[in-house]
């Protein structure tokens, strides 16, 4: 029963690779757009204390 | 009544509101992608004709729907931003560029390694696939045309434009199985009439769909919240924000 799942049918080699692609473009959607944010926040922050020190 | 509307124009709130959908949006994602995974791969039959290779459809099909559901939502809001000068339009069709160009490549990947079995090959210049691949190229241009300029707005302006223009790949890329004699199969759900699919097998590609919107509407809000940031750097409200 186990066998005949992860055989697919004799598709194996097809039909995983697409489902290791799909996951592996959701998980670096996730994890890009995170580091992007991360990113835009420094930059943000950096940005408002530099502006904050050219007012003193 | 409009003004929920008009408050999307509005930064700050757009800052505020796409922080606060994204934990919902990931939770009902993964359970919407779950229960697609498990009914798709350990319930549903297999297809009389394509027997279990019909499984990779639960990725493929949610993977090249959404490719060309974020090309239009790029294109909307781009049109909306050149119209009327709202500058969320320039940041959520920035946002979603990178988003739609790595669905519209696992559409592509998926579709040549179904393309295998079933025709034999894993890739033609067949109709479908060939205006997929323009979708890609399509993506491509409108980020770098986006980078290639040093003032930002004229960047946004340029690659708003040419999503614009774009968007007429859309229709030529759901309508091509009909319009031109195509090895791909003609559409199974997104069509007049009933889906030509039964329940056991529609309802976690159903689940799936969902899935993957939710998903794109979470990553969307995310990527949005840094666009919105990068525009706004120096504006009073940002200090708040990112506290």
């Amino acid at each position: 029963m186990t066998s005949d799942f992860w055989s697919m049918g004799g598709y194996a080699r097809y039909v995983w690779p697409c489902y290791g692609i799909a996951g592996a473009v959701l998980a670096w959607n996730l994890w890009a757009a995170g580091r992007y944010l991360g990113a835009a926040k420094v930059r943000a922050a950096r940005a408002l204390a530099m502006a904050s020190s050219e007012a003193r | 009544m409009w003004t929920w509307f008009y408050k999307l124009a509005s930064p700050p709130y757009v800052y505020g509101v796409a922080a606060a959908f994204v934990p919902w949006l990931l939770g009902f994602a993964a359970l919407a992608i779950g229960y697609g995974l498990v009914a798709g791969l350990g319930i549903a039959p297999a297809d009389y004709q394509q027997g279990e290779a019909f499984r990779m459809i639960y990725v493929h099909v949610p993977g090249a729907l959404l490719s060309l559901t974020v090309y239009t939502v790029m294109a909307v809001a781009s049109g909306i931003a050149l119209i009327w000068r709202i500058k969320v339009g320039h940041a959520v069709a920035a946002a979603s560029a990178p988003i739609g160009a790595s669905f519209a490549i696992l559409a592509l990947i998926t579709g040549s390694l179904w393309g295998k079995p079933m025709w034999g090959t894993y890739w033609a210049w067949d109709p479908r696939l060939t205006s997929e691949l323009i979708l890609l190229f399509l993506y491509v241009g409108v980020m770098s045309l986006r980078s290639a300029f040093e003032d930002p707005l004229r960047g946004d302006r340029a690659a708003a434009l040419l999503a614009v223009v774009g968007v007429v790949n859309v229709p030529i890329v759901h309508f091509s199985v009909v319009w031109w004699n195509s090895l791909h199969q003609g559409a199974t759900i997104v069509k007049l009439g009933a889906p030509s699919m039964p329940g056991s097998m529609l309802w976690p590609l159903l689940s799936m769909w969902l899935g993957f919107m939710l998903f794109f509407g979470a990553v969307l809000c995310m990527r949005l919240q840094a666009e919105v940031l990068n525009r706004e750097r120096q504006a009073s409200w940002v200090r708040e924000a990112i506290k």
